[in-house]
């Protein structure tokens, strides 16, 4: 109590009754930190109060899955109105917590798999969507106005006071436990093994207050495995354009590229076409990236220098351990992975986000929205978006800020290249450009306040279809843009109804380019340019290191 | 199924006198089956497709065709699963590259 | 042109194995003989009718070869496809060719054709078998990513020898197929690696239902088919009782030895190879000459 009256420390208190009630009900069953995983439904009642924000980790690969189900079991009449924060909601008993009325209010990311349940929870009005963000813009959250009270995460093994390991699979867990710990909140971790000592401490002991063993290991999800076998020659010719015609033209260093089998051609060309062009060493060095599988030939070619990963990727873990001088490697031997310091790295240290998408709009919006799907955004916003607040210059990014500005009355200033790159049509003949984004329609089916949109117009600088490059930067006026965006867009009905003879013009001046305008003979962008054509040409490639999962094997 | 007939007249390029078949009629793909013919110079083309509704596209497409090739004397017969422009694009532009090359 | 026998269609397998230049097409697709049943199911058709048949040069010797086409009807045999591979058959006995050779990629029986499936491929049987009576060898390649499944399994075992990279598959019923019938603890078609394990190229050379495993390479698996045929010169190829017979002798030795096994790794563990766990990740020559002392030795 201060000289005012005021009480300054209600939640150091609240949080010492939280843990007097858990050693109460616990008893002899809490050794230290520890409690077995008979008593977790106890430890929650105890620890968790109704209408507490709780973050259930819910990342990308890694889930809490033990400490889901647990959450998920809780009687309502005991504890409900949860506020809950999810990177990812990607388990079923994410959701279930509200339709058991455990929860009534979301703060999230992405929701991959569950998107369309939380369509449908939404319209019924089981749950009230805060927001929905990007992975950097909630954990910022967390330290601003959406503090978890409560947090449970996932390690891969603790030690008997509470250290944790994350290894590999380090993901979110230090940002969600950091906001969470040191605002008087309460972390109780599921981990795989108890261990007498730890290859490495990630998360310190003060910083956690219980550990669990589960009884299954946590769920990580191979979101980052592209089979080699399913990329088409159209993927191969717009790999070639994307290397020659932007990142040899830029001469990028330094990019993130986003998951999709568009990319992993990329990837899987450099070792060929790449150095053909005689590129190692002059693009593609330092990676804000995932293990990506498809990138282990070029690693092995010489063309990478380092990358750091968001998370890790099922299979890759042996490999990475011996390419030390590649990955993040703590001195225990084993990977860390941080997606938020990954995602700071993609939005402020990389030249070049690329990556796919659903829809364009005759503006560059791009969007991956669909009719009952609330999908949210993940990182991409924050890989494909101008990093205003970036100052350090780079020649790909002083390069990109020259074309955008040459002949404007602006004060110079550098621009961080973003590519969307798509074929025309998807599956089933649906044009990947149109007149009007789902989005718009979404929002207003999901009472959003805004249409969801990946990525927007303005930070949009080249657009790659099998037609060739649209390069953004250099069109001065709204319709150049509209005409440059139509010029690539072929046979679709966006592509059709073209001003024939701007778009000519637009090819004259360089803001087209087909890939004839860029020398490369088409008949050279077959499968066989692919340095790895097949998940075993993958293992053999990393000399056996790389163990793929099972559904992704034919031997 | 659908049938679509397309015929240009006054082309310019004849081709050797072989049949030729590329690709395969798999899902989201084509077999063009290319042959020289005696049609007073034109080109004739007759796709058979399993995605209904198209004709427009099919059209552009083929009309950008002949115009990159402007092929005389050719029948071209196609079997298509569902192949998007660019895939009968480059289809039809190795059905001709492979009659046209010496082999 | 890839190399890869998997990545290849069939036009492109077959121009590789022959003598360059050599193949000349039966039926070719201009001919347009298309399968008269599928126009009325409103299915697309192919000009082939998804099989390349006709004759060729291999190093020289005359033989005549047939490749499916797995991408059209995952290679399935209708009546006009079960045709081309008969009329083949009997078109090499008449000819008098020094072999014949089956690029196999099928699911068998094409259901769409319904009966005219079936009896295409009960003809295609017994069309192998009077060609290897005239003397002359039938050799079977299996390669594809769809692998050998159905009725053509069976005909491939009616031939003189069948050749597989690790890569193809040979059985009758499919993986699914197992699943659905027995249920996913007898066998969990999600399971690659298992269904690889138990149809793939490795575990059938090592059950002795295949004769020799190459890389994924169509060069190799030229190489392997000339070698095979320089051994059935001055042999005989008729199928005969005495083969039969001891044919029958091993699958009764070999099903008392391994029918109570659930996995083909305590398979290969009991025919005495040390590290079963590896014989994955070998590469087809490594992978053949540890496997030739211990693997169980089928008859022709």
């Amino acid at each position: 109590m201060s000289a005012t009256g005021h009480v300054w420390n209600r939640r150091q208190t609240n949080r010492n009754e939280r843990l007097a009630r858990a050693s109460g009900v616990l008893g002899n069953s809490l050794e230290g930190k520890l409690l077995p995983a008979a008593r977790i439904a106890d430890l929650l009642y105890a620890v968790i109060e109704s209408g507490d924000r709780v973050c259930l980790e819910g990342n990308n690969q890694k889930q809490a899955d033990f400490l889901s189900k647990a959450l998920a079991g809780l009687d309502p009449a005991r504890v409900h109105d949860l506020h809950m924060l999810f990177s990812v909601l990607a388990l079923p008993e994410h959701l279930d917590v509200f339709e058991k009325g455990i929860a009534s209010k979301l703060d999230f990311s992405f929701s991959g798999p569950q998107a369309g349940r939380l369509a449908k929870l939404a319209s019924a009005g089981k749950l009230n969507i805060g927001a929905i963000h990007t992975y950097l813009e909630l954990f910022g959250r967390y330290f601003v106005d959406l503090t978890p009270r409560v947090a449970l995460v996932a390690a891969q093994a603790a030690d008997r006071h509470g250290n944790l390991y994350t290894g590999p699979n380090t993901e979110d867990t230090p940002a969600i436990v950091e906001a969470t710990t040191f605002s008087s909140g309460i972390v109780i971790a599921q981990v795989n093994e108890i261990v007498d000592v730890l290859p490495r401490i990630d998360i310190p002991a003060d910083w956690v207050s219980f550990v669990t063993k589960a009884p299954t290991p946590h769920y990580i999800e191979p979101l980052f495995t592209r089979d080699p076998a399913q990329i088409s020659e159209i993927q191969v010719l717009m790999a070639m354009m994307a290397i020659k015609g932007i990142y040899a033209e830029y001469e990028v260093q330094r990019l993130n590229h986003g998951i999709g089998f568009d990319t992993a051609a990329i990837e899987l060309i450099l070792p060929t076409y790449g150095a053909s062009l005689g590129l190692r060493g002059k693009i593609c060095k330092h990676w804000a990236l995932n293990p990506h599988p498809a990138l282990i030939p070029a690693i092995e070619a010489g063309f990478v220098e380092s990358v750091h990963s968001f998370g890790s990727e099922l299979g890759m873990e042996d490999y990475i351990r011996a390419r030390p001088d590649i990955f993040f490697i703590g001195p225990d031997g084993s990977m860390r992975s941080n997606r938020a310091f990954s995602q700071t790295a993609g939005h402020y240290a990389c030249d070049m986000f690329i990556g796919s998408t659903l829809q364009i709009d005759l503006q560059g919006n791009s969007s991956t929205a669909t009719l009952g799907r609330i999908a949210g955004f993940g990182g991409a916003p924050n890989m494909g978006a101008d990093a205003r607040g970036r100052r350090h210059a780079s020649p790909a990014w002083l390069k990109a800020g020259q074309q955008a500005r040459a002949g404007k009355n602006a004060i110079p200033r550098g621009q961080k290249l973003v590519v969307q790159t798509v074929e025309t049509f998807r599956e089933h003949m649906q044009p990947a450009f149109v007149d009007r984004l789902d989005a718009w329609l979404l929002a207003e089916q999901a009472n959003m306040p805004i249409p969801p949109v990946m990525i927007y117009g303005d930070d949009v600088t080249h657009i790659l279809t099998e037609e060739g490059i649209a390069n953004l930067l250099l069109c001065r006026t709204e319709e150049e843009r509209e005409q440059a965006i139509r010029g690539v867009a072929g046979y679709t009905p966006v592509g059709l109804a073209r001003d024939k003879r701007m778009v000519e013009n637009l090819r004259d001046r360089g803001i087209i380019r087909r890939a004839e305008d860029m020398g490369i003979d088409k008949r050279l962008a077959t499968r066989d340019l692919l340095a790895a054509k097949n998940m075993k040409d993958l293992v053999r490639a990393s000399g056996g290191l790389y163990n793929p999962p099972k559904r992704f094997r034919n031997w | 199924m659908e049938t679509l007939n397309y015929r240009f007249e006054n082309g310019t390029r004849k081709l050797s006198a072989k049949a030729e078949l590329v690709g395969v009629v798999s899902s989201g793909n084509l077999e063009v089956l290319i042959e020289s013919a005696d049609l007073q110079g034109a080109c004739s083309i007759e796709i058979k497709t399993a995605a209904r509704g198209f004709g427009a596209i099919w059209e552009a497409v083929i009309g950008d065709f002949n115009k990159r090739w402007q092929l005389a004397d050719t029948r071209i017969s196609i079997n298509d699963m569902g192949a998007t422009p660019a895939v009968v694009s480059l289809r039809l532009d190795q059905a001709v590259e492979s009659v046209v090359e010496e082999k | 042109m890839t190399s890869s026998y998997l990545e290849a269609n069939a036009r492109e397998r077959i121009a590789q194995m022959l003598d360059a230049g050599s193949f000349e097409e039966f039926l070719p697709p201009s001919k347009r003989i298309v399968s008269p049943h599928l126009g009325q199911l409103d299915a697309p058709v192919s000009f082939d009718d998804g099989v390349v048949v006709g004759r060729g040069a291999l190093n020289g010797a005359k033989v005549f070869a047939a490749a499916q086409e797995g991408g059209f009807m995952g290679g399935a045999v209708g009546e006009v496809h079960g045709a081309k591979l008969v009329g083949l058959l009997k078109r090499a006995v008449q000819e008098q060719a020094e072999g014949v050779i089956l690029l196999l990629e099928t699911g068998g029986v094409r259901l769409h054709e319904a009966n005219a499936g079936l009896i295409a491929v009960s003809e295609v049987m017994r069309a192998v078998l009077d060609t290897r009576a005239a003397g002359i060898p039938v050799i079977v390649l299996v390669g594809g990513s769809n692998g050998c499944f159905g009725g053509m399994g069976i005909v491939a075992r009616c031939a003189n020898a069948i050749i597989m990279s690790e890569e193809g598959r040979l059985a009758m019923s499919g993986p699914e197929v197992i699943e659905t019938a027995n249920g996913v603890e007898e066998f969990d078609s999600r399971d690659r690696a298992l269904v690889w394990r138990t149809t793939g190229g490795k575990h059938r050379y090592l059950l002795g239902d295949c004769h020799g495993i190459v890389a994924d390479d169509t060069a190799a698996f030229r190489e392997a088919v000339t070698q095979t045929l320089q051994g059935f010169k001055n042999n005989p190829t008729a199928l005969s009782l005495q083969a039969l017979e001891a044919e029958q002798a091993m699958l009764e030795q070999r099903i008392a030895r391994f029918g109570d096994v659930a996995d083909p790794l305590e398979i290969w563990q009991r025919l005495g190879i040390d590290k079963p766990q590896d014989i994955a990740m070998l590469e087809a020559a490594a992978f053949m000459s540890l496997a030739e002392p211990h693997r169980v030795k089928g008859q022709a």
